[in-house]
């Protein structure tokens, strides 16, 4: 098992055919993902050869999915165009969304998460993210697929870098999945629904879960985690140092006034029970420690 | 970006959000001029308010009232060049007098929790609003309002009602919502704030101040916005990183840092803080944010590079890359690349930590360079610890 992306799934790629799109579908192959397609409107019906695989290129979501089967998809679409691709994913239907574009207005994003809840039936994963990995499984996204591989460990994480670094840190015990989760204002996929469904998940047996600044969704996990959460959770907490009111980097990190602070993080995660790390090392020492015992 | 007050006013004004006559100074003389213009409109009475992008500027006597073109002068000499909680004021407005009957508190923003907007409507405006929503939260109307709905009528209605107006005043501010609704989705703005919001002796409403940010990411179909950034109060270093495309923040330690990805950047601040703290008595602290995103080509770190040795306070310099997609060797020949290119101009130590794709190469190529300046380490803590005791010698 693994959570929401498993060897079964079968990924489209939105914007395959772009630079990006391209070079990560031939990653995405590399790491065994069963890529069934690609979509591009002006070039239906074309199929295109990446590194030696025959990939059919569709013209709408929807003949990817009824041709294909198709139950993931992976955008790559530029941040202007970025959600009328989703809206068309959600319109056709697909159970999950994995948004990689970065710089998608926020209005844009509230526009079609909330589109997407309202029409049921579609999970969407980002902006702004990695994507998510079931090593040895499926891979659907941007994470480099050699850095662990499977085993018992869940990953959450608004960051892409500090989801490899500890990866990278855990990888004599590898993950049952990890998910980039963005680092927008607004995303689809929580910390709270990844634990949820870790918790739910046979396989995995502990999470590491990274937050940063910026709003609270490290504060709501924290209560969610306290009332729900069974295995152990070491969570870590990017961004003591930064300033109030400059934005680090991600669109959603930001101190405003007093709230969003590191500080307020990792005092809830640890109220909750939550082994917080001061390092990314820290962190992940704590959670080997946990492996061990377990 | 946040705007100005009177960039704010503009703003309304364009998308018919009732508000009042006002013109920026940035002398005294301006201010003299635009008070006579502005006040004929109101019996000569102007109000002369400080423009600054932070809050309490009343309290701290950047608004004032001014019966006569001469006062205005006068409040104009005050305020012009006072310093309001670290901003100096260059601007002032100079804003037509109000007969004020009523102050109310209208916001629209981006609720991060519930992934929609939230409208937050009170009869009673003119303070802090944060105050309000702590010492009397149920004075404090809280409304979601659905993205794609936006506010409409019926919308509008639901907010005065729930604030508890009165009928015949909620139908005055339910169209000026709206309005206020045109200008959050119309702009791609993240907050609209009016407080207050303000009922006249003639019955009228009209926003009398305002407080806009807007969503950078929406600058590709928003081209006005760019003449709306002020320049004046933008770090020079963080100009010359925007020119160069990179995603820059300057702070104010001794240990500049070069990374990639915007989480590990932000940690590896946090960690070489603590080895500040741990191994040189605070001395050393992180001098700024600088995330190279994923390629890390010689020009991209020679122009990193640049703008943080550009920093008179930097005495060393941090560059930590973990290889997801980009590869270490790419890294190390920019390193290598971007020193060479620097020439004489590098003179700050520099420790490199290299870790995931194709490290072994990454390091080897910084090994054999073997370049004067430059220190490897294995781990980001010891790397951290390094760069710190460098900065503090």
């Amino acid at each position: 098992m693994a959570i929401f992306l498993t060897k079964d799934s079968k990924v489209v790629v939105q914007g395959m055919t772009g630079s990006e799109g391209m070079k990560h579908t031939k990653r995405m192959l590399a790491s065994g993902t069963n890529i069934v397609g690609g979509v591009n409107p002006r070039k239906a019906g074309q199929s295109v050869d990446v590194d030696g695989t025959d990939v059919p290129v569709f013209g709408t979501v929807a003949d990817a999915m009824r041709e294909t089967g198709a139950d993931v998809s992976v955008v790559f679409v530029p941040p202007k165009f970025a959600k009328d691709a989703v809206v068309e994913a959600v319109d056709a239907g697909m159970p999950l969304v994995v948004v990689i574009t970065e710089g998608i207005a926020v209005k844009d994003t509230a526009e079609f998460y909330n589109y997407a809840k309202a029409k049921g039936g579609t999970r969407i994963i980002g902006p702004n993210c990695p994507g998510l990995i079931s090593p040895g499984q499926s891979n659907a996204g941007i994470i480099p697929a050699d850095i662990a591989e499977g085993g018992k460990i869940g990953l959450v994480s608004k960051s892409g870098t500090l989801t490899y670094q500890m990866m990278y840190e855990l990888r004599d015990f590898g993950f049952s999945t990890a998910v980039g989760i963005g680092g927008d204002p607004v995303i689809g996929t929580t910390h709270i629904d990844c634990l949820e469904a870790f918790e739910a998940d046979p396989e995995t047996v502990a999470m590491v879960m990274i937050g940063e600044i910026g709003g609270d969704a490290e504060e709501r996990a924290a209560a969610y985690i306290k009332e729900n959460v069974t295995k152990p959770v070491v969570g870590y907490v990017a961004g003591f140092t930064a300033p109030e009111g400059k934005t680090m980097g991600h669109a959603g990190a930001i101190v405003s006034g007093s709230s969003g602070t590191a500080a307020a993080k990792k005092e809830a995660l640890e109220a909750a029970g939550v082994k917080v790390g001061k390092t990314p090392s820290e962190t992940a020492a704590l959670m080997a420690e946990i492996m061990t015992s377990l | 970006m946040d705007l100005f007050e009177y960039q704010a006013r503009d703003m309304f004004e364009k998308h018919g959000v009732p508000v009042l006559a006002g013109e920026v100074a940035e002398t005294v003389e301006q201010a003299a001029a635009a008070a006579e213009r502005v006040g004929a409109r109101s019996g000569g009475v102007t109000v002369v308010k400080a423009q600054v992008k932070t809050g309490g500027r009343g309290k701290a006597g950047g608004v004032k009232v001014a019966k006569t073109a001469d006062e205005a002068r006068q409040h104009a000499e005050q305020i012009l060049g006072m310093d309001i909680k670290g901003h100096t004021v260059n601007v002032v407005m100079i804003a037509q007098g109000a007969k004020i009957a009523e102050e109310y508190y209208f916001s629209l923003l981006l609720d991060r929790a519930n992934r929609n907007y939230l409208a937050m409507c009170s009869k009673e405006g003119g303070m802090e609003i944060e105050q309000l929503a702590v010492e009397r939260p149920e004075a404090l109307a809280r409304v979601a309002v659905d993205p794609q709905m936006g506010i409409d009528e019926a919308k509008g209605k639901e907010i005065v009602d729930a604030a508890g107006f009165d009928a015949e005043t909620g139908a005055k501010i339910v169209p000026v919502l709206q309005k206020l609704w045109d200008v959050y989705r119309e702009e791609d703005a993240t907050l609209v704030e009016v407080n207050p919001l303000v009922k006249t002796e003639d019955g009228e409403i009209v926003a009398l101040d305002g407080k806009v940010t807007l969503d950078d990411n929406a600058d590709f179909r928003q081209p006005d916005h760019a003449g709306l950034v002020d320049a004046k109060a933008e770090d020079p270093l963080e100009a010359k990183a925007k020119e160069l495309g990179l995603n820059y923040v300057k702070l104010d330690g001794n240990v500049g840092i070069i990374g990639n990805g915007a989480g590990l950047v932000m940690s590896t601040l946090d960690v070489v803080a603590y080895a500040g703290q741990d191994h040189t008595g605070g001395a050393s602290k992180p001098a700024n944010f600088l995330d190279i995103g994923g390629g890390a080509s010689a020009e991209v770190m020679a122009n990193g590079l640049d703008v943080i040795l550009g920093d008179e306070q930097v005495k060393s310099v941090f560059v930590n890359v973990f290889g997801g997609i980009t590869a270490c060797d790419a890294v190390a020949n920019g390193i290598v690349g971007a020193l060479d290119k620097l020439g004489d101009a590098a003179t700050k130590p520099l420790v490199v930590r290299l870790d995931g794709n194709n490290v072994e190469e990454g390091r080897r190529i910084l090994a054999d360079r073997n370049h004067p300046l430059v220190t490897i380490e294995p781990t980001m803590d010891g790397a951290a610890r390094r760069a710190a005791e460098l900065a503090a010698k």
